[in-house]
């Protein structure tokens, strides 16, 4: 199996898809995501879909501050209501679109134990039911999403690593191949370019398994 | 009653993986009796009826109590986690104050139950780079040191590398009369220290009622408060809604604290018990406990 079928996934290609659904299922003015610095904690704004708007695309919010920080610090699901005079990322939302949320839903991005980002949807449902019990579904239903997200960037990321070593060792066999060329009667020569390929072969199919 | 099919006696797996949310039912309510009989003589009178907290020491691990806050009143001591250049965190006195305002809600929600409680905060939360892991053991190390008679914890950690010593530490409290109330996660992923046996859990339920909470007779959540569109303390001063397990442990919290200032003498296994006998779905008769779980 070659990598070629996925080699277009990018980070950000992925993120947009996650925003692109939340926010669809919930028929909501907006969706984004933060992912989080692992040196300094800080969320920084990846992607969004619907109003909030590509402006605010790399807006960092310092470590725990905020709704979004609460949710990653503590990895609990919430939702907040009449957000936009005290959330920073609201009211930074407030002033670079003129778009004022009503309700933040979020929730944390967990992957092999840590959080690595926060997903959020601003004013669900703003044509749909108001009874209480559906905030149980609507935040149980995000919980899902979010890790199933986590999952996805587990994998690509570990599929990026996997494919940085494949390069690594495509760039000495490239190496071994002009030696080899150069001097095609050295049987040692011969004999490493193959196990090279070999290897580079198990590598990629590594990869692509996650 | 057959009680060898009876749900709350089923098989459990031994993590229950993939599933979401032990909260109370969003779609409808399946019910099913439960053999159970009241203690002779305790009721919600007996528990926390003229109660006011007086004389309870609350702590909230949290992201620190705005004790500016109106709906918070006097926060009697505060202290944040610093992080060393060298060894482990350690817990500083500091002004009571909150950045992300999560604490000033819980701390509101246990006032508004208990108003003459004694309040204070330990922030765990809000500098990343000393991993929250650590700054929350440190916290929690420190909140079971102080002696307080209940910790509210609405908040878990991912981290399997903390589990055990969390475990220690919760065990520690509930042999020192501390009682830990904590916000049951909702997401299909393993946390701690929510579903740990010494803690007591809590998840949400949709009614507007502060005082009335519900038993769930499949652990390891244990009790259901409200959760869902809770008025809150706003950073600032003013009042919001928010939603989420982590408003509905500070409920609990509060009622443990109206039940320990009226009975002091109380362990965590006892006030447990108190709780799951004056639970809204915990009725008289040997037919006459209702298992309160999803439909779906």
């Amino acid at each position: 199996m070659s990598p070629e079928p996925f080699s277009g996934i990018t980070e950000r290609g992925l993120l947009q898809s996650v925003v692109t659904v939340a926010r669809h299922v919930y028929r909501a003015a907006a969706s984004s995501v933060f992912m989080m610095n692992p040196d300094t904690g800080e969320l920084i704004f990846a992607a969004v879909a619907g109003a909030g708007e590509e402006s605010l695309i790399g807006t960092r919010i310092p470590a725990g501050t905020g709704i979004v920080g609460w949710v990653a610090a503590s990895c609990q699901t919430l939702v907040a209501d009449n957000v936009a005079d005290h959330d920073q990322f609201a009211a930074d939302v407030a002033a670079a679109t003129g778009y004022v949320p009503a309700s933040i839903m979020a929730a944390p991005l967990v992957a092999d134990g840590e959080c690595i980002g926060v997903l959020e949807v601003l004013d669900r449902h703003s044509d749909g039911s108001d009874l209480p019990s559906r905030d149980l579904d609507d935040m149980e239903l995000l919980g899902l999403l979010a890790t199933q997200a986590a999952y996805s960037l587990s994998l690509l990321q570990q599929r990026e690593r996997g494919m940085a070593a494949g390069r690594r060792l495509g760039g000495l066999v490239a190496r071994l191949s002009e030696h080899a060329a150069m001097d095609s009667h050295d049987p040692l020569a011969v004999a490493l370019l193959g196990v090279s390929l070999d290897l580079l072969e198990r590598s990629s199919t590594v990869a692509l398994r996650g | 009653m057959d009680m060898t099919t009876a749900r709350w006696r089923s098989e459990r797996p031994l993590h229950h993986y993939g599933m979401p949310a032990w909260s109370m039912p969003a779609t409808g309510y399946r019910t099913e009796h439960l053999p159970a009989d009241l203690f002779a003589g305790i009721d919600s009178g007996w528990a926390w009826g003229g109660a006011d907290g007086s004389g309870v020491r609350v702590c909230v691990l949290d992201s620190g109590v705005d004790g500016q806050h109106p709906m918070v009143g006097p926060v009697e001591q505060s202290w944040h986690i610093v992080a060393q250049d060298t060894g482990p965190p350690r817990a500083e006195e500091c002004e009571p104050s909150d950045t992300a305002g999560h604490g000033t809600a819980c701390a509101g929600i246990i006032r508004s139950i208990a108003p003459r409680v004694s309040l204070s905060s330990i922030k765990v939360l809000g500098d990343g780079k000393s991993g929250s892991g650590s700054a929350l053991l440190t916290g929690l190390a420190h909140a079971i040191d102080e002696g307080f008679d209940v910790i509210n914890m609405s908040l878990s950690t991912n981290r399997p590398e903390f589990r055990n010593r969390l475990a220690e530490l919760c065990d520690r409290a509930y042999f020192r009369r501390c009682t830990l109330v904590v916000a049951a996660h909702n997401l299909p992923i393993e946390s701690y220290p929510w579903n740990f046996a010494s803690v007591i859990s809590v998840a949400s339920h949709a009614e507007p009622q502060p005082m009335r909470y519900y038993y769930n007779a499949t652990p390891p959540v244990e009790f259901c408060a409200r959760g869902i569109r809770v008025p809150v303390a706003k950073p600032g001063g003013g009042i919001t809604r928010n939603s989420g397990n982590s408003y509905a442990a500070p409920h609990i919290a509060g009622i443990a604290a109206l039940v320990l200032s009226k009975h002091p003498w109380l362990t965590p296994f006892q006030l447990k018990s108190v709780l799951y006998h004056c639970a809204m779905n915990v009725l008289p008769g040997k037919e006459g406990g209702v298992l309160v779980t999803r439909t779906v």
